[in-house]
């Protein structure tokens, strides 16, 4: 029976702050709660759930970051996934690097089905399921917000500006997540034990052949410009009177 | 000489704004000629694309393939288009979103998302963070540059131009892996959320779609769009396309009124461009106070009835 794919990123908690360096050579991510990225969490429940219906029967989850990314990976595997890769990078990759390294474990496992999110929350690039599958030349259906597979042929619904649209695709295919697509579960104690016992695999760039390709550099990393202190307004009718002084009504 | 090809996004024969927004875009990059690339089925959305003041061609390519736009389908199409040119941008709307990564990967090169600032041919600013964090970025000039536009950082060109239309023929096979099935579209009533200037938006604290009829009806009063938090639209309170922040619409509207919304970074990503931003809040303590050019403090349920009275309705 068939496999999905599941690509994750370890990445700052959606819940903290973000704080620039003085020196503007980038954010500050020491001692900072780091997790799952949120969409691909979503990724991860659906693959899951594709799994628990009989569409599936294994749920690989895969990575690519430094070494403490086997964290997400053990709460990954506690979640459900059967087994997991990390390909141990310790360095921000591109994202068409990260597709490239994502297209070695795809020939590797020929998944019928990769489901990732549609955009990691760090640095909110929202390329590599595109570029995976333009690389295996396979179909893509992105900010997907319902899934149903049928045999050979999936039928996404996707969250676009105009509102909803659906797709088919012939499988395999890469599907990548939007918010709406489901709510992931929690982990259980007993399943965090049991996930130290699934496989999970460590490979590097050097041993899938990739070298990290750079186009974009980096010159400095800035806050964005800080608002001025707006006014407090006790009621309506100072409200109006203020909106209208401003030139807002 | 830099040559750039903007994608155009559109529907039913009319050209998006994003696409008048993206040529604005490109018209900074130094010494640059812009061109604007239609897929679509028919002419009608290229004589369109014509009017956009500063574009030198539109280059049209219709086949039946783009009766509905399939980004698996065309970005073979769009490589192709590529090659005679140094940049390839595209909005940064669920439409380029979709479809320029593709069209970057099949060329083997890299794509900047959301680009905010043009600084010269192949230096931008762009976001990371929600927008909590800008990266100055130095793009490798031997290299095709690819990026999507943020729409709500550029004003769009007018449409007082005449461009020639140029046909093009495309030699790439195109893939029929991935099939159009329906659109639908909430029925929103009131002017586009991307596009207007003054937006009503509400959060959790409405409470029902029911009650989210007060923003429906502020909004007509100011003939405003309708915007909502993720929490009410997961909730059921409003339609999914409404949804403004991180994983919803990026605006820049002159007025944004957020009605018992806490403000959370995804939702404040979502309106950082909003020139006045209003927040109204029972929690003094809410983080939307820290952004608003006005807070007023109280029930919703009370002051929402109260401003429509003095805005006369
Ligand atoms: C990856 C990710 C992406 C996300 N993307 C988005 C996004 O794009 N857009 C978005 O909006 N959110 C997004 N979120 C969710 C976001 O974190 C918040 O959960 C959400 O914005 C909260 O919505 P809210 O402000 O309506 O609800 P709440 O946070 O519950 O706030 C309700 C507010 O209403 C006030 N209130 C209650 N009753 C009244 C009353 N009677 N009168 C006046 N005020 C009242 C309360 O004081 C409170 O401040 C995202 C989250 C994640 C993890």
């Amino acid at each position: 029976m068939s496999k999905i794919l599941v690509c994750i990123k370890r990445v700052v908690d959606y819940n903290v702050r973000i704080r620039v360096k003085p020196d503007g050579s980038g954010v500050i991510t020491d001692n900072v709660k780091m997790g799952i990225n949120p969409f691909d969490e979503i990724a991860l429940e659906e693959a899951l759930r594709l799994k628990e219906r009989g569409v599936a029967s294994e749920v690989v989850v895969v990575s690519i970051g430094p070494a403490e990314t086997q964290q997400q990976l053990r709460t990954a595997l506690a979640m459900g996934a059967d087994r997991a890769l990390l390909v141990e990078h310790a360095y921000a990759i591109e994202p068409l690097t990260a597709a490239r390294v994502f297209l070695k474990l795809v020939e590797k496992e020929a998944p019928l089905l990769v489901i990732t999110g549609k955009q990691a929350i760090d640095d909110d690039n929202g390329q590599t399921g595109q570029m995976l599958a333009a690389l295996w030349d396979r179909p893509q259906a992105c900010f997907a917000s319902k899934v149903e597979i049928n045999g050979n042929i999936a039928k996404v619904t996707r969250e676009v500006d105009a509102g909803l649209e659906t797709l088919e695709l012939d499988l395999p295919a890469v599907i990548t997540t939007d918010l709406r697509l489901n709510e992931p579960r929690y982990v259980k104690l007993p399943e965090i034990m049991k996930a130290k016992k699934k496989p999970l695999e460590t490979l590097t760039l050097d041993a899938l052949g990739i070298t990290a390709s750079k186009q974009f550099n980096v010159t400095k990393v800035t806050p964005p410009p800080v608002k001025q202190k707006g006014v407090m307004v006790k009621d309506v009718t100072e409200l109006v009177a203020t909106l209208k002084q401003m030139g807002s009504l | 000489m830099n040559k750039i090809l903007v994608i155009a996004e559109h529907m039913a024969g009319v050209v998006n704004t994003s696409t008048h927004k993206s040529v604005a875009c490109a018209l900074l990059i130094p010494d640059a000629e812009v061109d604007v690339a239609v897929l679509a089925a028919d002419d009608k959305a290229a004589m369109h694309a014509a009017k956009l003041a500063g574009v030198k061609s539109v280059i049209n390519v219709t086949r039946n393939e783009f009766t509905e736009f399939v980004a698996s389908t065309a970005a073979p199409a769009i490589a192709e288009l590529a090659a005679n040119y140094t940049h390839v941008f595209a909005p940064s709307t669920t439409f380029g979103k979709d479809v320029l990564p593709r069209v970057a990967a099949l060329l083997g090169v890299g794509q900047l998302s959301d680009i905010m600032i043009v600084n010269g041919s192949h230096s931008f600013v762009r976001p990371i963070y929600a927008g909590n964090a800008l990266v100055h970025i130095d793009a490798d000039p031997a290299k095709k540059l690819l990026a999507t536009v943020r729409i709500a950082s550029f004003q769009p060109v007018t449409e007082t131009g005449d461009a020639t239309i140029e046909t093009a023929n495309i030699t790439a096979s195109l893939p029929t892996h991935t099939r159009f099935v329906e659109r639908s579209s909430a029925d929103n009533a009131g002017p586009d959320l991307q596009s207007a200037t003054r937006v009503v938006s509400g959060g959790r604290a409405l409470g029902s779609a029911e009650n989210f009829q007060l923003i429906y009806k502020l909004a007509k009063q100011l003939g405003a769009a309708v915007g909502a938090s993720r929490a009410a639209v997961d909730a059921g309170y409003a339609a999914n396309d409404l949804q403004v922040g991180q994983t919803g619409k990026i605006i820049a509207p002159d007025l944004y009124i957020a009605v018992g919304i806490s403000g959370a970074i995804q939702h404040l990503t979502g309106i950082k461009d909003a020139r006045t931003i209003v927040a109204i809040n029972k929690d003094s303590e809410a983080p939307i106070f820290e952004v608003a050019d006005i807070g007023l403090v109280g029930d919703l349920f009370t002051l929402l009835p109260e401003l429509q009275k003095q805005l006369g309705g």
